[in-house]
């Protein structure tokens, strides 16, 4: 009976914290339908009319280009250092590999607007002019740690025997590369691209500090925010944001599933 | 007996290979000659320097010192990918992403052999291991005894002077590996390529190699016929790893007629020609060695044998067609193990039972 008990307190503990979590993100598409320019229920009335405002806005466009632009570059930054770095953790002793791969994977701890900060000393310091470019700088800093995550599980669950096998039937270590341990990596490759763009595609502490004259969308909305005749337009963004992000995770997650798979690990949750 | 002396040529030669990995010495000089066609098998424990060896050859590792020719080419600083060796893999080392086909045809590419004549070699290399008609069946939806045989026709296609095999049955079931180890033979003998097998089972040694490499800590204790190996192992232990072996201590008392002179215990004096002293001889306290099928039980006045001595049966174990029993003999303080078939009218005695026990001078196999 205690047990029994304890599992309902349990469930009813987990039910809460769920709502707690994702209650306000399911009120935005809420809001984002409703016909009125206050945020408050009771809801006044359906309508598409602020999507149809945001594709009419100019500047929202402009910040949407510069963070899909941050976001690629950004994801395939890290995604292609995550490659070096989890390739040679996962094959390769060398003195110092763990303080390496820990100082690489810092930034995950690292409270984003101690990183924003510094960044932003040094680059000014060094005389570099803010703009986009930065704040991919700085997106590759926190992206990387989560693409050697991944790639590192993509690389160290393959059965090292493949590459040997490969060679043993005549390949040299380049097309060993590409025949045997590319393709077995490339779902690796793909979350952690998809994982790496999510990441920049929201972030907004170091695009905030990092970023020049052109603002990325997180970084507009947040200016948006100041006028209570915008909210509903943000709110409609906020929303699409959300629906993109949700598919591109769920992407990330289903390839880095079928890489585990492939190279005949368990696989689990990152 | 068995003629030992390897026949044919020398298609790989070994000079006093060594490997060491940092400080351990994996492999302490080993040298021999494995001869083109023939089925060669490395068997020792784990951590004899079997699978090392098979590296060195394969092209995997390079030797600390020492030289390994394959074909009569020094194979220093060639790497696998060029050396006319294949191998399969403990793991098997499928490719996930290739079906059965792609997998066997992977080492082709570079031959440049065209569409048609690919897809030809490898219809006929899977056809050698039963796997005809498996090509488009994913790596994934293989059981383990036909990834097993995927990569041996991978291996195989390749049409390599040298297949490695590194213990390529221990991960099948008792059946299957029991079926495959003849099948492996058959293969062998059909193809006609030479294979080196690394295998710690000694029944699968015995069963399918013309002549086996018994390593201990790094080196070959004994390279002979599976014959000899089993009916003249050099020392105590070769003998106690192929195979049971009864162990009698011994002193040898003298030398007349060219036979050495024995004193066992628990059996008494015997004489034995210089033959049964494979390992050469120590001349005070040394031990020798009897198998289970070479004594006797006597269970009639009637039956006679060339020696007898007079125990006491402490364990009996059934098997159906056989019983091993364990007999405390006087002066001993290990018991003898006898295995005895279980013809029609023979008893199968109980433990506390008296027991004669029967034996020959040509069953004592003197130990270095």
């Amino acid at each position: 009976m205690a047990r029994a008990r304890g599992q309902g307190w349990l469930k009813g503990y987990a039910i809460g914290y769920l709502v707690f979590l994702y209650a306000p993100v399911f009120l935005l598409p809420i809001f984002a339908f409703n016909d009125s320019a206050i945020i408050a229920f009771p809801l006044s009335g359906f309508t598409t009319a602020n999507f149809q405002q945001l594709w009419a806005t100019d500047a929202m466009h402009g910040a949407l280009v510069n963070s899909l632009q941050v976001a690629v570059a950004a994801a395939v930054i890290s995604t292609l250092l995550g490659i070096c770095a989890a390739r040679a953790s996962a094959r390769y002793e060398f003195p110092g590999r763990r303080a390496i791969i820990g100082f690489i994977m810092l930034p995950l701890v690292l409270p984003e607007i101690i990183v924003a900060v510094a960044l932003l000393v040094v680059l000014v310091q060094l005389g570099f002019a803010l703009s986009l470019w930065t704040v991919v700088l700085g997106h590759v800093l926190v992206c990387t740690p989560f693409s050697i995550a991944i790639l590192s599980s993509a690389f160290q669950n393959m059965d090292r025997s493949l590459e040997e096998a490969s060679q043993d039937l005549g390949e040299g270590r380049m097309m060993t590369f590409l025949r045997v341990t590319l393709p077995l990596v490339t779902p690796g490759i793909v979350a952690s691209l998809l994982i790496g763009f999510t990441i920049s595609l929201d972030e907004f502490i170091i695009a905030f500090f990092l970023t020049g004259t052109e603002p990325t969308l997180p970084v507009y909305i947040w200016s948006q925010l100041r006028f209570t005749a915008k909210l509903p337009g943000v709110m409609a963004l906020g929303c699409l944001l959300l629906v993109l992000s949700l598919a591109l995770l769920c992407a990330a997650e289903y390839f880095r599933r079928r890489s585990a798979r492939q190279t005949g690990s368990s696989g689990g949750y990152l | 007996m068995t003629d030992d002396r390897p026949r044919g040529r020398a298609l790989i030669e070994l000079d006093r290979v060594e490997k060491r990995f940092d400080e351990v010495a994996a492999l302490k000089g080993v040298s021999g000659s494995i001869m083109e066609g023939e089925f060669f098998s490395l068997l020792g424990p784990s951590g004899c320097g079997k699978t090392t060896l098979l590296r060195l050859i394969a092209g995997f590792d390079e030797p600390t010192r020492g030289a390994i020719a394959i074909d009569g080419k020094p194979m220093a600083g060639v790497p696998a990918n060029l050396r006319p060796t294949n191998m399969v893999f403990q793991s098997y080392a499928i490719f996930p992403h290739l079906d059965v086909a792609q997998n066997v045809a992977y080492g082709l590419r570079r031959l440049r052999l065209g569409r048609e004549e690919t897809a030809r070699r490898v219809e006929e290399a899977l056809g050698m291991v039963d796997l005809a008609g498996y090509g488009k069946r994913a790596a994934h939806a293989l059981s383990g005894g036909q990834r097993q045989r995927v990569a041996l026709a991978r291996a195989l296609v390749m049409r390599p002077r040298v297949l490695l095999l590194d213990e390529p049955l221990s991960a099948l079931d008792k059946k299957l590996r029991e079926q495959m180890q003849v099948e492996l033979r058959r293969l062998q003998r059909a193809v006609g390529i030479t294979f080196i097998l690394v295998t710690h089972d000694q029944e699968e040694a015995l069963i399918m190699s013309d002549r086996i490499a018994v390593m201990f800590d790094g080196e070959i204790a004994q390279l002979a016929s599976p014959e000899t190996l089993y009916r003249r192992p050099v020392d105590r232990r070769v003998a106690s790893f192929i195979g049971v072996m009864n162990f009698f201590d011994a002193r040898v008392t003298g030398e007349s007629a060219g036979l050495i002179e024995l004193d066992v215990a628990g059996l008494g004096p015997v004489a034995i020609p210089p033959e049964q002293a494979p390992g050469g001889r120590n001349a005070a306290g040394t031990t020798v060695g009897i198998r289970p099928e070479m004594l006797t039980l006597l269970f009639s006045d009637t039956e006679r044998a060339e020696h007898e001595v007079s125990g006491e049966v402490v364990d009996a174990v059934y098997y159906g067609d056989m019983t091993y029993y364990d007999l405390k003999l006087p002066g001993t303080e290990r018991p003898a193990t006898v295995s005895m078939r279980n013809t029609a009218g023979r008893p199968v005695l109980r433990p506390g039972d008296p027991a004669r026990v029967g034996w020959g001078r040509e069953s004592v196999i003197l130990l270095a």
